[in-house]
């Protein structure tokens, strides 16, 4: 016990001082009257910023259903899971290839991936707006070599975003499914491949099950921050609508309704709790580790 | 071809396909990044010319290369402290059984599951209210946290299953749960560690929210820079520095892979 | 074979720590007396900074921000350690009404005599108690003759508002909430703090109406956007358009008939600045019409201090974008401050916008 207390009590210590004592004061700020100046009137204790999320005052006053909410989040969910799902397919073979390389190669593989993000997210997209634009790389390449005599659209919709957004993640779901793939002894693979004949079940029963704690932590390490960029959604996606990330920045900035930013990030949070809740327990049910 | 070859997993068909767009997808944005940095047109997006200016100015640009040392210094203490912490706690977290270890893996993942600005603001709020004074230290401490997920979960997916074999191996072995540590679970970890490592790095060297709300005077660091720009445009003064980044990370990285060689020579 | 490798590992990490080390020791902490500024990035010139510097000895810092809403967030979240902040005449009154600022009695300070009579009040701070103008500048919307059919766009905001066919998904707009209403209220003969959900209305039709045909909303990259010719107009701050002429000469800024808003970036004292004394005197030093050109010189922006005009390049005199001609002055639409009401109907008509 007194290990536990040493070894993990530090890193709980950390997250309760710095992240479960603020989320406690954000869900204090939720219930707080909205200073319309930005702020809070401390006391002033009301359920206006948790009801906003389904009711509206509409322009006359008068209050109704209102899905305009719901709807952002919606789609940031939608446009999450499409980046997890696409990181994934493009992750996996890449970690295994990483895995499956003579051992000096895997920590300059591994250096390989990140290197990129030395750089800043905002001339990133500015690279791929260059890329996807009309006039630019890809159209312009295709267009000289005649397979098409008008650009594609490729920028300002979503899958622009959907690009910029796999392209901002990759790395957190390829090093993770790398880290726990690279225990793997290929000679296993070979017998597995004698065993099950054939590439698609040895990677079934044998690699699959062994890179899931990875890919499990990958997808989360995905999914979550996804649903809460909001400058590639702008950039490249044209900024035509709202993602959850920007809506609540937006309520901590020009809207100024800090009650119902915060409402809006616990509510998230509580989501995304429940997720993960549910499976650890459905994982634990079956006999799994977690 | 032979059932053998079949059965290497290295030649896997498709593996290197895959592995090979992975890398062209990532570095072809650089590519141009970094050749823009030699644009002799001041908008970002339109090559007229070569020109080495940009660096120069980047050199001359002390708000910059200042935002830019701020935001190297923050990203190494608070990811190779998150990287501790986080391999403190997978370690013990892959040893026991308890009662409220589920509790303990969502408390983890809590800094990635609200958009940072909800806890950015709470964090100045208390900061606040504590008289603490807001700069680097306050940086880096709220860094170091949301850090943690980023290095934990690829430490955790990498002793996910190894948990049994380790302890075998140092009960066989007689060792002291020190030395077993030292000797056995560690360098099975390095894989995770290493990886936890580089993303916590990298996370927070792009972090923008967290760093403006928990800054201080004298904390500016290049995301704020950068983002800051929007008044007057962004030059490729901005595409030098992230060059010049690029190349301190390679010679980082040289640098320690040529260490880690000699040290392991004797 | 396994812990071969982790000899590189530990190498690595010790490396990247004694690397934090190292830098972590070089940035000595800093020294007292020091003046720290609280601005956007390159919206300061570092030459003016030296010449403060040289004449005043006092040392100066500056560190940015992104965006005024922010900068009041975290003002209002309790941040301090800044001696001058420069924010944008929205957040300047909001600031002035939660007491987040010092009074600095602007209007007694020696240089004051120099403010162009039209920034000696503004709204929020009508007596100047609390701010001096830094820039300000306008918000209307530049387009490139060669892509637009005729050559010439109308100087009205019905010609982003109802765009001719070729123009449709060739526009881009701001993404600012104020900015985009305002521009809509001023189309519609709207006065821009209605407090009438029917005219909220309106300009929500109107908005929805331009929205297909919009091709970005954005604050970042309206420069590059025009000079590579990705859009064929773009609303714009009149800085950044005098930047988009740079390169393409033949751009044109329209100040549209309705109405352009005037925006002001202010200087202000946050509460509890750790050097009030070198603040004010800073304050009053930027009045001086020689540092107040060299400011516009950099940032592209206008100033309000008499006679800074002859310090002033040549190409930004000469820009119709920067220099405000004369018969233009009466489409000038100061900021006004909205009631609650108002406001919450803009921000109700910008979420069903961008949802």
């Amino acid at each position: 016990m007194l290990a536990n207390i040493w070894l993990i009590g530090p890193a709980v210590v950390a997250i309760v001082i710095l992240m479960v004592i603020p989320l406690s004061m954000m869900a204090w700020i939720s219930i707080q009257a909205r200073s319309y100046g930005g702020g809070v009137h401390w006391g002033e204790l009301t359920g206006d910023a948790w009801l906003r999320f389904v009711f509206e005052r509409n322009l006359d006053d008068s209050l109704s259903w209102s899905f305009n909410y719901l709807s952002i989040i919606l789609r940031s969910f939608w446009l999450s899971a499409l980046t997890t799902v696409i990181s994934l397919i493009v992750g996996f073979p890449t970690a295994f290839f990483m895995a499956t390389r003579p051992l000096r190669w895997r920590t300059l593989l591994v250096f390989m991936v990140t290197l990129p993000f030395w750089t800043n997210l905002l001339v990133r997209n500015y690279a791929w707006i260059l890329i996807l634009r009309d006039h630019g790389t890809i159209n312009g390449l295709l267009m000289s070599l005649g397979v098409i005599d008008r650009p594609l659209p490729l920028l300002h919709n979503e899958f622009a975003v959907a690009v910029g957004l796999v392209y901002s993640f990759l790395p957190f779901m390829v090093l993770p499914i790398y880290s726990s793939l690279e225990k793997i002894d290929l000679r296993l693979v070979e017998a597995a491949f004698d065993l099950y004949s054939g590439r698609w079940r040895a990677l079934r029963h044998v690699i699959l099950p062994l890179a899931k704690p990875g890919i499990i932590a990958g997808c989360i390490l995905v999914f979550i921050p996804a649903l809460g960029s909001y400058v590639t959604p702008e950039l490249l996606g044209g900024g035509k609508t709202l993602m959850i990330g920007n809506l609540i920045g937006h309520q901590f900035g020009a809207a100024r309704n800090w009650p119902f930013g915060a409402a809006l990030g616990l509510f998230l949070l509580a989501l995304v709790l429940i997720a993960m809740t549910a499976y650890a327990l459905r994982t634990r049910r079956s006999g799994g580790t977690q | 071809m032979s059932r053998r070859a079949a059965g290497d997993a290295k030649r896997w068909p498709g593996l290197a396909l895959g592995a090979g767009f992975f890398f062209a997808y990532v570095y072809l944005p650089i590519l141009i990044l970094v050749a823009l940095s030699f644009n002799e047109n001041r908008v970002v997006t339109v090559w007229t010319g070569f020109t080495l200016d940009w660096y120069k100015l980047a050199f001359h640009n002390d708000a910059m290369l200042r935002a830019a040392e701020n935001s190297l210094i923050i990203a190494s203490v608070a990811a190779v402290s998150a990287t501790i912490l986080s391999t403190l706690a997978a370690v013990r977290m892959a040893q026991v059984r308890f009662t409220g270890q589920t509790a303990v893996n969502a408390l983890v993942a809590l800094p990635i599951t609200v958009p940072e600005i909800v806890p950015a603001v709470a964090t100045l709020m208390f900061f606040a209210s504590l008289g603490v004074t807001l700069g680097l230290g306050t940086v880096i401490l709220a860094h170091t946290v949301f850090c943690i997920p980023f290095a934990y979960l690829p430490i955790r997916a990498r002793l996910e299953g190894m948990d049994r074999a380790l302890a075998e191996a140092a009960g066989d072995l007689y060792a002291s749960p020190r030395r077993a540590f030292f000797k056995i679970t560690l360098p099975l970890m390095m894989p995770g560690i290493l990886s936890g490592l580089v993303l916590a790095f990298i996370i927070s060297l792009d972090d923008f929210v967290t760093t403006f709300f928990v800054g201080g005077a004298g904390s500016t660091t290049l995301p704020i820079y950068i983002f800051g720009l929007v008044r007057t445009g962004v030059t490729p003064e901005v595409n030098a520095i992230s060059a010049l980044m690029l190349l301190i990370s390679i010679a980082l990285v040289s640098l320690s892979l040529f260490l880690g060689r000699s040290e392991h020579r004797y | 074979m396994k812990y071969r490798k982790t000899s590189a590992w530990t190498g690595l990490a010790s490396g990247v720590a004694a690397l934090g080390m190292v830098v972590l020791s070089a940035s000595g902490a800093s020294a007292d007396g020091e003046l720290h500024l609280y601005n956007w990035s390159n919206y300061f010139p570092p030459e003016l900074l030296e010449k403060f510097e040289k004449e005043t000895g006092t040392k100066v810092t500056i560190d940015s921000y992104a965006s005024e809403e922010d900068l009041l967030a975290k003002l209002q979240a309790g941040a301090g350690g800044y001696d001058v902040i420069f924010p944008g005449t929205t957040t300047l009154g909001v600031m002035v009404e939660q007491k987040l600022l010092e009074p600095i009695n602007v209007k007694d300070m020696e240089n004051f005599k120099n403010v162009l009579p039209a920034h000696q009040t503004i709204a929020g701070d009508e007596d100047r108690t609390y701010s001096a103008p830094y820039m300000w500048g306008t918000t209307g919307f530049t387009y490139l003759p060669s892509k637009v059919p005729g050559g010439k766009m109308e100087e009205s905001w019905n010609a982003i508002f109802h765009p001719a066919d070729e123009l449709k998904g060739n526009i881009a707009m701001l993404n600012e909430m104020s900015d985009v209403w305002n521009a809509a209220a001023y189309d519609l003969g709207i006065s821009k703090c209605t407090e009438d959900p029917a005219e909220a209305q309106k300009i929500l039709d109107l908005l929805m109406g331009q929205k297909p045909y919009v091709k970005v909303y954005s604050n970042d990259g309206t420069i590059d956007r025009m000079v590579a010719g990705e859009v064929a107009v773009h609303m714009q701050w009149n800085g950044a358009a005098h930047r988009v002429k740079a390169k393409q000469p033949d751009a044109v800024y329209v100040y549209p008939k309705e109405g352009v808003t005037f925006w002001t970036d202010a200087m202000a004292v946050p509460k509890g600045a750790p050097d009030l004394d070198n603040a004010k005197a800073f304050i009053n030093w930027m009045m001086e019409p020689e540092n107040a050109a060299i400011a516009s010189n950099y940032t592209g922006y206008s100033n309000a201090i008499k006679g800074s005009g002859e310090f002033l390049k040549e190409d930004l005199k000469n820009d119709p974008a920067v220099n405000t001609p004369e018969e233009y002055g009466d489409r000038l639409r100061p900021y006004q401050k909205c009631s609650e009401k108002s406001r919450d109907l803009r921000e109700r008509v910008w979420t069903k916008l961008k949802s």
